[in-house]
């Protein structure tokens, strides 16, 4: 592996609800190397929504030091972190959250279009991204016309087209069947062979066993971190992940 | 972002609710056309004010003689002969501000001529009476100076008395008319001048040389005008100075002591007009100003709409966040979106403003006075309703929280 572009110590994160003090993080000290793929796994409310929010620069710990490529995001303000989600990671959520009534290639350009590229190259790098995720020919569909997996592609693309580091994945699956899932963890897995580092938070632990690494959370707290074989996503006639039981 | 995408990302939103965005947009059309159309129609008011004064003449003094008191009632200005004839001559040789003066004899008669008979003002004035008021002749001519020297029998004809005594768009030029049973010839008729603000008709009214009125119409007096003096100033701004210097004048020649009340009185008309100018420009203000709240309103519907815009696209804001868009830039994005709407506004504004304005003065056949200054102002306030309004939307939709925007259902 890598040297490490993750890095965590000590992070707490509490919330105040009316007079009670929420500890969603207790000092959650965590290492991920460049290339890894961590799957983050654990009940509801156990802190690894959290944990995904802090990561992926949306949000900042109540205590404790993050540091992403080298660079200290806790101490970073609101446009600096902006800045971090732009360059260096990208996000795929479960629900997709694509722009409605807005194509497939301005979905995937609008990434670029905070980070103040040409309209020229934007068109290019999102066309390219585009037709890596299998969907060059679907470019001028609008997410309505598109199918989940279909739609769950454009956000990839969209979190590609910056060509960052680090993608922050929640529940990319949540929303899918299986086969669909396995397709869209086929396509991660091969992103990670071309050296981008995967954070997946799930709670399937078949989806889990795509990655090479599981840290499962408990109580804000990391219960077990472990690594292990990643299982290789491939599409055969029968959806393979659903014969795996863990 | 360049500005460029800003407004193009903005615009696309809008288009996105098209209906929604015009009723936004309403507001901001009606308060500019409003206030476009209220100016140009003030503006064009006025103007009609100062045309009615300036077909009365202008830069006009009239100079009235004093007044008496007989048994303790007091008789009106020009009760009182006190203005003599060398006093008009003083007038125009030593005022230097004067230009014109003409002595402005009048007395009501019957005009008589062959077959009708009309009862109207007659007027003894001299050469000069016609230039003052800008009066031409439409047809034939007007009194010249050898007419005052020979106290010709000649008159001049007002437009309405030509159609009551010979009937409209005839020409009397030539025949003459009794006045007290003395012949006139007639030698002109006097251009159609209309009615005065007041209503009065200035074209029912004929004129003779002021020495022929004296002679056959009205005598009296020798030394003293029996009437007013009508004086022109050299200018529009001379008026003020040509009334001190008549003042002076008359006070030095009367032997009026210091303190004393002068025993004359001095008219002047571009007061008057001026007066009625300002009574319109207030109006005029009056309605823009009611206009210019209208538009206020309008920029509170822009507000509230952009509220329900940011509630309504949290999720969007979330998402555009999450890619890294920063504060500022969505605060930009809603800005200009409010920004577009009330420009959007305010260019319709104009369009719809300068119709209704045209529209209303041909109805009302007024002149209508386009105000680019007017139009300039209200554009650039429609921009700042935009901008002012917008601002706490875009603020809002550029605080919120990244992670509550995505989850926002």
């Amino acid at each position: 592996m890598g040297k490490p572009l993750i890095e965590t110590s000590k992070v707490s994160k509490v919330y105040r609800m009316g007079d009670v003090e929420v500890h969603a993080l207790r000092e959650v000290s965590l290492t991920i190397s460049e290339g890894e793929s961590v799957a983050v796994m654990g009940p509801s409310g156990s802190g690894k929504s959290t944990l995904m929010n802090i990561l992926g620069c949306l949000d900042r710990p109540s205590s404790g030091g993050y540091w992403l490529a080298g660079e200290e995001v806790s101490q970073l303000d609101r446009n600096a972190l902006a800045r971090m989600r732009n360059r260096t990671l990208g996000f795929v959520f479960q629900s997709f959250n694509l722009l409605s009534r807005t194509s497939a290639l301005e979905n995937v350009e609008l990434p670029l279009l905070y980070a103040g590229v040409s309209a020229r190259e934007r068109h290019t790098r999102a066309r390219e991204a585009l037709t890596r995720v299998g969907l060059g020919e679907r470019m001028h569909h609008h997410p309505n016309q598109m199918s989940g997996g279909q739609q769950q592609r454009v956000a990839v693309a969209r979190a590609l087209v910056t060509r960052p580091r680090l993608i922050v994945a929640d529940e990319p699956t949540g929303n899918l069947d299986s086969r669909t899932s396995i397709e869209i963890m086929a396509l991660f897995q091969e992103l990670g062979r071309s050296g981008i580092t995967l954070l997946l938070v799930t709670h399937e632990s078949d989806i889990a066993r795509y990655a090479s690494r599981v840290v499962v959370m408990h109580d804000g707290r990391v219960q077990s971190d472990e690594q292990q074989t990643p299982l290789q996503a491939e599409l055969g006639p029968a959806p393979a992940g659903a014969e795996v039981s863990p | 972002m360049s500005w460029l995408q800003v407004l193009r990302v903005a615009v696309r939103a809008l288009l996105r609710n098209k209906m929604r965005s015009f009723l936004t947009t309403l507001g901001v059309i009606i308060g500019v056309s409003a206030v476009i159309a209220m100016v140009a129609i003030g503006e064009g008011a006025k103007a009609r004010v100062e045309e009615s004064f300036a077909s009365m003449g202008s830069n006009l003094l009239v100079v009235l003689s004093g007044t008496t008191t007989a048994s303790g009632a007091h008789g009106g200005f020009g009760s009182m002969p006190t203005l003599t004839w060398d006093d008009l001559k003083a007038m125009r040789s030593e005022a230097s501000a004067v230009r014109y003066a003409s002595p402005q004899l009048r007395s009501t008669q019957q005009v008589i001529s062959d077959d009708q008979n009309w009862a109207t003002s007659i007027n003894g004035v001299s050469p000069e009476y016609f230039p003052m008021r800008s009066w031409s002749a439409a047809m034939g001519s007007l009194i010249t100076q050898s007419d005052i020297e020979a106290g010709s029998k000649v008159v001049v004809l007002g437009q309405t008395v030509v159609d009551k005594l010979y009937g409209s768009n005839a020409d009397p030029t030539g025949h003459s008319v009794r006045i007290m049973k003395i012949p006139f010839q007639i030698i002109g008729v006097l251009a159609r001048k209309g009615q005065s603000a007041t209503g009065q008709d200035y074209d029912d009214a004929v004129f003779v040389p002021y020495t022929t009125f004296r002679a056959k119409i009205q005598g009296g007096l020798q030394k003293f005008i029996a009437g007013s003096i009508m004086v022109g100033a050299a200018s529009g701004d001379a008026t003020v100075r040509a009334q001190s210097q008549i003042t002076n004048l008359l006070r030095d020649r009367h032997h009026i002591a210091l303190g004393a009340d002068d025993d004359f009185s001095i008219r002047n008309l571009a007061e008057m007009a001026n007066a009625q100018q300002e009574g319109v420009k207030t109006l005029t203000t009056l309605l823009a100003s009611i206009a210019a709240v209208s538009l206020i309103v309008g920029g509170i519907g822009i507000m509230n709409i952009m509220l329900v815009s940011v509630t309504e696209r949290t999720r969007e804001i979330g998402i555009r966040m999450a890619v890294g868009a920063r504060p500022r830039d969505v605060l930009s994005q809603f800005l200009v979106e409010a920004l577009a709407l009330s420009s959007a506004g305010g260019i319709i504004g104009i369009l719809l403003g300068l119709l209704a304005a045209n529209r209303l003065a041909a109805n009302f056949g007024w002149p209508i006075l386009i105000r680019y200054d007017i139009i300039a102002i209200a554009v650039g306030f429609s921009g700042l309703v935009g901008v002012v309004f917008g601002l706490y939307p875009a603020q809002k939709a550029s605080r919120l929280d990244p992670i509550d925007a995505l989850r926002y259902e």
